[in-house]
């Protein structure tokens, strides 16, 4: 299938006596943004670094446009742009200095215009120290796309970031998307996976739990949808406030939040109560399971598909 | 400009924008240098004979074993060998342009320690230049393959600091520098022809200041180009592009083997 752009087959990888991926496939297509989630040690730096020929698979097949990483060092090179989780730039590196850097040895004319696109324009001549943590990751992708690869991994790109920060970077990852770049994005961000990527896989350690669509990974959970109520008097916290068709229960601030199989039986049942107990609801919202639910439902049951 | 000068312009440039680098090339060796040429020339007179070439073996020492090593090292730590690897730069320019650049800093700084000697302390000048330029790079390139080697090896900062120390403060006291190859006990004088300054004191008295009661000049020098040659061989072999994933092609320890040059010259001095 030409359309495929990453290939893992069967791949592992291991540190000594620790198996951090153990026999994980997935296939990502061109023009994909294809997200890896997971806890920490679940195998999403290892596989990505893998993917980057920094790391050597200890069993498998890891394809990427059809070179293999571990042995097609200087194809590989033209082929990807990673943003690494650390940027790993000099300390003393100016903006421009790092762009020309890059370009210089990717062979390809400097990129003054990407330093204005991640909104460095007035950074041009500080040190990569000066920068904040939102510009040092600005510049780090604006470096890693700088040689428009048509493979672009980014390790949680987001992290730590403000929200125009963060906006600035989903638009660009939308803008690499659209010009054909397929994106594998390793991230924590449940929110940023959901509203970014076109399918994602949920790693747990060293396994894939779950792949497919975030809708799809939603519509195939346990299928409970999330009740949230906050009243005046929380009379909900009392014993004998039990409703029907509830099966996971928690309290949040000054929500009460209820997982049930039927919304309706539930909705009712708890206004009746609140009703009885003369305690005025306040606010009562009704939630389909996002993809954070549903990955925190695989991740805390460790529950493969 | 190309990949390589655009490399070696930035490092080149670092060295003198950060501060440690800037010390260790420059604000330290010239610190040293009017230091020692005001008290040691006021008490060992001779001190001021070869007042130029020991100083710029100090500017030499001072960037490539105390400025050097440790960017290395930290440069591997903080993860940018491997954007470096990922972004196609190759290891060689990783080590090739340190060295290249750490030469040309004790280059600037021996251009003023020889032009000023004479005026500041009554420092004696070299009697060639040319031979005196040519020890230079030999000795520059010896200790730059030497400082490469540590940075390479090092596991971390402190064994870097280590390492640096083991080669600087035996070169400074034993190597002819403070006091003459000559003056110094036999036993000492067996263990300091086990090091580079040596070697490099030896090349510049023949070749570069006139002296005739040396060793083997030539010789001094052709072990000095042998011994950066084979550090700087030893380092690209050794290299390691991530401190967390350190798989090299052979032990540490082979880079001992770096020192072979020198062992090859005491066993010549002692059978001459």
């Amino acid at each position: 299938m030409t359309d495929v752009i990453i290939q893992v087959e069967d791949f592992r990888k291991t540190y000594g006596k620790v198996v951090a991926v153990d026999g994980i496939s997935f296939e990502v297509r061109r023009g994909e943004i294809f997200g890896l989630l997971g806890p920490n040690g679940a195998g999403k730096t290892s596989t990505l670094e893998s993917l980057e020929g920094l790391r050597r698979p200890d069993g498998g097949r890891l394809r990427v446009s059809g070179v293999d990483p571990a042995r097609q060092a200087r194809q590989l090179r033209s082929l990807i742009g990673v943003q690494l989780q650390t940027s790993g730039l000099p300390d003393s590196f100016r903006v421009d200095e790092a762009m020309r850097f890059f370009c210089a040895y990717h062979g390809v004319a400097t990129r003054d215009d990407l330093i204005d696109r991640v909104g460095l324009s007035d950074k041009r001549r500080a040190q990569y120290h000066e920068l904040s943590g939102g510009q040092q990751r600005r510049l780090a992708l604006a470096l890693a796309v700088a040689h428009k690869p048509p493979v672009v991994f980014l390790d949680e790109p987001t992290a730590g970031l403000d929200v125009a920060s963060r906006v600035m970077l989903h638009d660009l990852m939308r803008e690499l998307q659209a010009a054909g770049s397929t994106i594998l994005l390793a991230t924590h961000d449940m929110a940023e996976a959901s509203g970014m990527a076109t399918r994602v896989a949920i790693l747990l350690t060293g396994r894939i739990a779950a792949t497919g669509t975030p809708l799809e990974l939603t519509a195939t959970g346990a299928g409970l949808t999330k009740i949230s109520v906050c009243s005046e008097n929380a009379s909900l916290a009392r014993p004998e406030a039990t409703f029907p068709a509830v099966r996971q229960t928690h309290r949040r601030e000054d929500y009460f939040v209820y997982f049930c199989t039927e919304v309706g039986p539930t909705v009712s049942a708890l206004i009746a109560y609140l009703t009885a107990q003369g305690d005025p609801l306040v606010d009562l919202r009704v939630e389909r399971p996002t993809l954070e639910d549903r990955f925190l439902e695989i991740t805390t049951k460790g529950a493969a598909r | 400009m190309n990949a390589f000068a655009n490399h070696f312009s930035f490092e080149f440039s670092v060295g003198i924008r950060n501060k440690t680098l800037m010390l260790m090339n420059y604000l330290f060796p010239l610190g040293c240098y009017v230091m020692f040429g005001a008290l040691l020339g006021s008490i060992n007179p001779g001190f001021l004979q070869t007042i130029v070439p020991a100083m710029s073996l100090f500017a030499v020492m001072g960037g490539a074993l105390l400025g050097m090593p440790e960017m290395l090292v930290s440069a591997r730590e903080a993860g940018i060998f491997r954007s470096y690897k990922i972004n196609g730069v190759p290891a060689l320019s990783i080590l090739i342009i340190p060295v290249l650049t750490s030469m040309l800093h004790a280059l600037l700084a021996t251009v003023v320690i020889a032009l000023t000697a004479s005026a500041l302390f009554d420092g004696r000048a070299p009697a060639n230049w040319l031979g005196f330029l040519l020890v230079f790079l030999a000795s520059a390139f010896a200790f730059a393959g030497v400082g490469t080697l540590i940075g390479v090896v090092s596991s971390n900062s402190r064994m870097t600091v280590l390492f640096s120390q083991l080669v600087f403060l035996p070169s400074m006291i034993l190597g002819g520098l403070m006091l003459p190859f000559s003056m110094l006990p036999p036993a000492m004088a067996k263990v300091g022809l086990l090091l580079p300054t040596t070697y490099a004191m030896d090349a510049f008295g023949g070749l570069a200041m006139g002296q005739t009661d040396g060793m083997h000049p030539w010789l001094s020098l052709a072990i000095l180009v042998a011994a950066g040659l084979l550090a700087l061989g030893m380092s690209v072999f050794l290299f390691s592009w991530d401190s967390k994933n350190a798989t090299r092609r052979g032990h540490p320890a082979l880079a001992a083997l770096a020192w072979l040059p020198y062992v090859v010259g005491m066993l010549l001095s002692l059978r001459g």
